[in-house]
């Protein structure tokens, strides 16, 4: 155990890596100048080369990239072009509203797929699991920020009871207005996202149903609750945990999109209007800042799902992506 | 394995570090009896799948030679107006015709749909073929940068893209056609290995086979239900991510138009123009359930484990 975490801490280090290469490249490298599409069109040769020296795309791409390397490993995530302010400094400030957004999303959405995946498994041919089926079907097929535009609509436009977006002045020293805030954001995220959960659930649950067993266990007497409660939950968690893995980094891009629907300024409005801005330093920073969330969460979920499953610890150490048959 | 990729995110399922766990490897040996079910249903989600993904397809066609109303910037109708004889769905704030923008934004669906797909597929699938059929070496390189590439979201990669090239529908097509090669490519490498390890391969091979005839005759129609399935599961995608794209601004420019924009647009007027803004989103989810639902249909047809069944 101890020598596979030591490897996949590695993978991990080499993943996140070759990340930062990615962002970088792909933000450098790509054909199109990023100091004239900042300035735009009609700027002179002086601002465009002052601009260049200021973004250091005036240097060689290996000497930007050594540069760009050495100080990320001194924590130093660079400084804003637009808002000339620290860009770690920008994304600390925007944490307050997205991490309780995605997290609380995340949360809410286990709570409810959870429980209905195992009962629309367990009751697959009953009126439940198959209104359950359906309702998942249709929820993953609709656009998040359309859901959110007609909450919006419904909730605050024409009940009045919430409100239709931004955030209080005053943020979190204003706890009530800053929840009743995030109730439609967090609503709008979780209806995604417990749509796929469902999915998942259900699934694993049916899985290990159909398996030899819980079918041994029937047949030595205990119910279909009982028979589940013993020996399915720990067979079912090993998927449903990587489901929950994928969807906790999920929870964070939904929040992204969100954002943008309810007028939050959080992590997912300062990314857009870097984008749209050509910000380089804080789109930079932020890709790389999501793209090492869920690979960590990719770690972490490995590493609990051998937890649970000793079956796993058997394997190689190395796990080929599947085929191992 | 009928249930493993019930999802319009089925390509996602298998990038879940579970797909290797002996626990839920995908194995259509446990389905027995729900296999028999499928069998009995015989699959309505294939035609309701196929009727829905053909009307959007069809209008899209339609649109891309004739709209009730040139798609431009600026509208010849009034503006915020309800449905009328001449405005069947009504005008958007810029007094353009709803119906009109609507249609031109299923031809903009479409060519999304099929562009990144076909990206995606044909990078994905010779990727995957690579990986599987060559050197370990090659193998190794190939799942690791498909693995990196599964990690890196869709979005993030768009945004990227975005920043360097400006927001374009190539851009958009770009990077949603990259990231389902990814996964398009883990899911062919997984099953072509498979079949490469089946006696008869083994027997065409030693019989004198060349790479290329062994690719062509065994593997590739071997894999190509599942992958059917996962590229109509990734044509829903692909839709959905374009739509948030456009809705934040990100997609296609005006005067194309594109139903995610279209509800970014008339999302601050709902209130004097409901239509505007819940019938782009109604399109979207249409379309998206229609292609899950058709993905769903292959699969219960063309599964050689539900068909090999008696």
């Amino acid at each position: 155990m101890l020598r596979y975490v030591a490897v996949r801490l590695v993978t991990l280090l080499v993943s996140l890596v070759l990340a930062a290469v990615v962002v970088f490249v792909v933000l450098r490298l790509l054909p199109g100048d990023s100091a004239g599409t900042t300035l735009g069109v009609g700027t002179t040769t002086d601002q465009l080369d002052q601009l260049r020296s200021e973004l250091g795309t005036d240097q060689s791409s290996l000497a930007q990239l050594g540069d760009w390397a050495g100080a990320l490993l001194t924590g130093d995530l660079g400084t804003s072009f637009v808002s000339r302010l620290p860009v770690g400094e920008l994304i600390t400030s925007k944490l307050p509203i997205t991490v309780p957004l995605s997290l609380a999303a995340f949360v809410l959405s286990v709570l409810v797929s959870v429980p209905l995946g195992v009962v629309a498994a367990v009751k697959r041919r009953g009126v439940v699991g198959v209104a359950v089926s359906a309702v998942s079907q249709l929820g993953v097929a609709v656009p998040v920020f359309w859901v959110g535009v007609l909450l919006v609509w419904i909730f605050a436009l024409r009940l009045g009871v919430l409100p239709p977006g931004g955030f209080p002045r005053q943020g979190w020293d204003d706890p009530a207005a800053a929840v009743r805030s995030l109730v439609l954001p967090v609503v709008t995220v979780s209806i995604a996202m417990s749509s796929v959960m469902v999915r998942y659930v259900r699934s694993a649950t049916l899985d290990v149903l159909d398996q030899d067993y819980v079918r041994t266990a029937r047949s030595l007497g205990y119910g279909r609750w009982q028979a589940l409660a013993r020996h399915g939950l720990r067979n079912g968690a090993v998927p449903v945990v990587a489901i929950l893995g994928i969807e906790l980094a999920t929870s964070l891009l939904g929040a992204v999109v969100i954002e943008n629907v309810f007028a939050l300024p959080g992590l997912g409005t300062l990314l857009l209007d870097s984008v749209t801005g050509r910000d380089l330093p804080v789109v930079q920073a932020l890709v790389l800042a999501i793209t090492a969330v869920v690979l960590v969460v990719n770690f972490g979920v490995d590493l609990l799902q051998r937890a649970i499953d000793p079956r796993l610890r058997l394997g190689s150490t190395l796990g080929a992506a599947g085929g191992s048959r | 394995m009928t249930d493993q990729l019930d999802s319009p995110r089925g390509p996602l399922s298998t990038a879940a570090p579970s797909a290797d766990a002996p626990g839920s490897a995908p194995d259509a040996s446990a389905a027995a009896p729900r296999r028999a079910t499928a069998r009995r249903l015989r699959s309505p989600s294939f035609v309701v799948g196929a009727s829905m993904v053909a009307v959007v397809v069809l209008v899209g066609l339609v649109a891309f030679f004739w709209t009730p109303y040139t798609i431009g910037t600026r509208g010849t109708g009034e503006r915020l107006g309800g449905p009328s004889a001449d405005f069947w769905l009504g005008t958007d704030k810029l007094g353009r015709d709803v119906l009109s923008q609507l249609m031109a934004g299923a031809t903009n669906a479409v060519v999304v749909a099929v562009c990144s797909v076909a990206i995606a597929a044909v990078l994905g699938i010779t990727l995957g073929v690579l990986a599987a059929s060559t050197t370990r070496w090659v193998d190794v390189a190939v799942l690791n940068v498909v693995d990196l590439m599964i990690a890196f979201p869709t979005l993030l990669l768009a945004m990227l893209i975005v920043t360097v090239r400006g927001a374009s529908l190539s851009s958009v097509i770009a990077a949603i056609g990259i990231s389902g090669a990814a996964v398009i490519a883990r899911i062919t490498r997984i099953n072509a290995s498979r079949v490469l390890r089946e006696d008869y391969v083994v027997a065409a091979a030693a019989s004198g086979t060349g790479w290329w005839g062994t690719v062509r005759r065994h593997v590739l129609p071997n894999v190509a239900p599942t992958l059917l399935v996962q590229l109509m599961l990734l044509a829903g995608a692909a839709i959905l991510a374009e739509a948030s794209l456009s809705y934040l601004g990100l997609g296609p420019r005006p005067p194309y138009a594109s139903w995610g924009r279209m509800l970014n647009e008339a999302q601050a007027t709902i209130s004097a123009a409901p239509l505007a803004a819940i019938l782009p989103g109604l399109l979207i989810a249409w379309t998206v359930l229609g292609l899950n639902l058709l993905g769903d249909g292959i699969r219960e047809r063309s599964d050689p484990s539900l068909r090999g069944d008696r």
